[in-house]
């Protein structure tokens, strides 16, 4: 089919570690940059040398990343008839090209494609996928030794592995995206894969846009509620603080199961990952699952009538005491500054 | 009619802090209890509330110690109609093992009764996050999968699923039969009622054990990993507090 072993490979006899990355409009995402730190990290415990394939074009912003990140080869896979997501073809396309290069790893980010490429990889091979990977080396020509997350990132697992390829994927928090200490002279080349109709079986039809509001993933400031809010009216003066912040309102699982606020906004192991700037927890204990959402937050403060709620150990900042009576203070104090800095006439 | 199975996993309920082993190889459980994680609770959920519409049948299935049949009956107690147990020994499977062993029972019980028209899983295991076993059952089985989703059409043909995408919603159709993994906030799960307790009670459940095994990533230790942030500094009590907090928020810049 479409598979073309080129003669200028030159990866034959060493092997390479080969990179799934993701973009969007505005160029190589946050989570492929990591995975691509991750995987020049793991090559460079053998001097493997590391390819990046994007589904389609390499822009040049693109181009650019994978430069700065120490990326040896960029190959663009041409999946033939489908311009959309494809798992299976996705997949499909990597195991191809993977056999022309002698691939010793496949590396993917952890987001909702990387983790189901490679789950469908690892189908379509028979071989192990190793998913929220933190670090990884070989000890020899095909042992790995690998820490990964469990429990959303609560704990971590020490393990060794065998198979070639490894199949890994990078935990979403815990590995940062470093550039290389010298820019790589990143070559682009492509590569043809013609799927069957079986590998089209599941693709994206259609993407709908929803507007509105700060997203909670993105938001700089989240202000957050827990069953110490004690109800869905508790929550109004949370809204009218996030208003004045311009801030999100984030919730634990109390407050969704409750009905109290939509799912949307829960945030953890099961909810939305955040990162915010500034995270305000209030009346939430402070699980590991609720942790396990926030644990990339810049500044953690946090408001609870129990001085030995959790929280207080995984917080920068806390203030002791009841959010029913706080946040409307805080809200009160917040409006007085800003109206006393508008100055009276 | 439709026939619906769902795999569900018994999974610790892990508090505040992790405590392990002394040989540091599993998470300490014996203070601990034990839940179906979240997405496949809701995967459950979803299952019943199709069959309501349609009717049919709900299957639910685990792979697991012979406790698990706790989770079993707590998915019968919010209206799962038949139950099956994999048994195992208690120790750790694999992703692809366990995808292996739920194809075998999947077979046998399609030889039988005929294929699930939907088999829902949740979208990661709340302990190990393998994100696999879905994927790796419908591969095997030749059907459609998709991960991830949060809303879920079921027609006479093909299933329609959403799954968030940048801010949006990516929609797949999936011609029947077909796999989906589901997350939490597709729906809200109802609490069981006492007759539905009851009822979960004396149901059978249909128990295949199955041999020990061996995978393919060889566990060295588990740890706890060192938090970023230690004790918080008490800014102060009650409303007392307030202005400094304020402070602190010009300081940062989040007051503008
Ligand atoms: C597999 C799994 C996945 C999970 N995923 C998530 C997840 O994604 N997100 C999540 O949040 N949870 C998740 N959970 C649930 C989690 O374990 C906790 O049950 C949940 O986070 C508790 O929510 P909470 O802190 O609001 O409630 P609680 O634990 O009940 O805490 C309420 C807190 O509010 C304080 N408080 C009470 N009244 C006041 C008051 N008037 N003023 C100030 N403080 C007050 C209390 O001292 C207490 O600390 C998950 C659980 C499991 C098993
Ligand atoms: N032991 C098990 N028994 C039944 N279902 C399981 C088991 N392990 C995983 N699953 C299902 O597969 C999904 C994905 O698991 P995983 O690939 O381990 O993250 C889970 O959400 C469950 O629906």
């Amino acid at each position: 089919m479409g598979r073309r072993r080129l003669s200028e490979t030159t990866h034959e006899s060493t092997g390479v570690v080969l990179c799934l990355v993701e973009y969007d409009d505005d160029g190589v995402i946050d989570s492929s940059l990591r995975a691509i730190s991750f995987a020049r990290s793991l090559g460079s415990s053998s001097n493997t040398p590391l390819v990046a394939a994007t589904v389609g074009a390499v822009s040049p912003s693109i181009l650019t990343a994978l430069q700065t990140f120490g990326v040896d080869e960029a190959i663009e896979l041409v999946i033939e008839g489908v311009d959309t997501y494809a798992p299976l073809a996705w997949a499909r396309s990597l195991e191809q090209l993977s056999q022309s290069l002698a691939t010793r790893a496949i590396v993917a980010a952890g987001t909702d494609r990387g983790n189901e490429v490679m789950a469908y990889l690892g189908a379509a091979t028979g071989l192990p996928m190793v998913a929220n990977c933190l670090r990884a080396s070989w000890s020899d020509a095909t042992t790995i030794a690998l820490s990964r997350q469990r429990w959303a990132g609560s704990l971590i697992e020490d393990a060794v592995f065998d198979g070639v390829p490894a199949l890994l994927t990078v935990a979403f928090d815990g590995v940062a995206a470093e550039p290389a200490s010298t820019p790589a002279p990143t070559k682009v080349r492509d590569f043809h894969f013609s799927p069957s109709e079986d590998d089209l079986g599941v693709k994206v039809a259609e993407w709908i846009g929803r507007g509105g509001g700060v997203a909670l993933a993105d938001a700089r400031v989240v202000v957050g509620g827990g069953r110490g809010v004690g109800s869905e009216e508790g929550f109004g003066p949370l809204d009218e603080l996030a208003g004045l912040l311009g801030a999100a309102v984030g919730v634990s699982r109390a407050v969704t199961s409750a009905g109290w606020r939509p799912h949307a906004q829960q945030v953890g192991q099961t909810g939305t990952r955040i990162s915010p700037d500034l995270y305000l927890a209030c009346g939430i204990s402070g699980a590991t699952q609720h942790l396990a959402g926030c644990r990339s937050a810049k500044r953690v403060v946090t408001i609870n009538t129990d001085p030995d709620a959790p929280f207080l150990s995984r917080a920068d900042y806390a203030v002791v005491g009841d959010v029913a009576v706080i946040i409307p203070a805080l809200v009160e104090a917040i409006k007085a500054r800003k109206s006393g800095r508008a100055g009276p006439a | 009619m439709v026939r619906v199975l769902v795999c569900v996993k018994r999974v610790a309920m892990v508090g505040a802090r992790i405590v392990l082993t002394a040989d540091e190889t599993e998470v300490d459980v014996r203070q601990l209890g034990f839940t179906i994680s979240p997405h496949e609770e809701c995967a459950v959920e979803e299952a019943v509330r199709i069959v309501e519409q349609r009717g049919g049948v709900v299957t639910v299935l685990t792979l697991g110690p012979i406790e698990a049949a706790d989770q079993l009956r707590d998915a019968a107690s919010i209206g799962a109609n038949e139950l099956v147990h994999l048994v195992t020994d208690g120790k750790e499977w694999d992703p692809s093992a366990t995808a292996d062993a739920i194809v075998d029972a999947l077979r046998r019980h399609e030889d039988l009764n005929g294929p699930y028209d939907l088999i829902l899983f949740g979208n990661e295991a709340a302990d190990t996050g393998d994100y696999q076993v879905g994927v790796r059952v419908a591969f095997a089985l030749g059907r459609p999968c998709v991960n991830g989703v949060k809303n879920l059409v079921v027609g006479e043909e093909t299933v329609v699923a959403k799954r968030e995408f940048r801010g949006g919603d990516e929609l797949y159709e999936l011609a029947l039969p077909s796999v989906v993994g589901v997350k939490e906030g597709i729906n809200l799960p109802r609490y069981p009622s006492l007759p539905g307790r009851v009822r979960a009670k004396k149901m059978a459940i249909e128990e295949t054990p199955l041999e020990g095994h061996r995978g393919p990533v060889k566990l060295e230790r588990l740890r706890v990993p060192s938090e970023p942030r230690e004790r918080a500094e008490i800014i102060g009590h009650g409303v007392d507090a307030v202005e400094a907090l304020v402070d602190l928020f010009e300081q940062w810049g989040v007051v503008a």
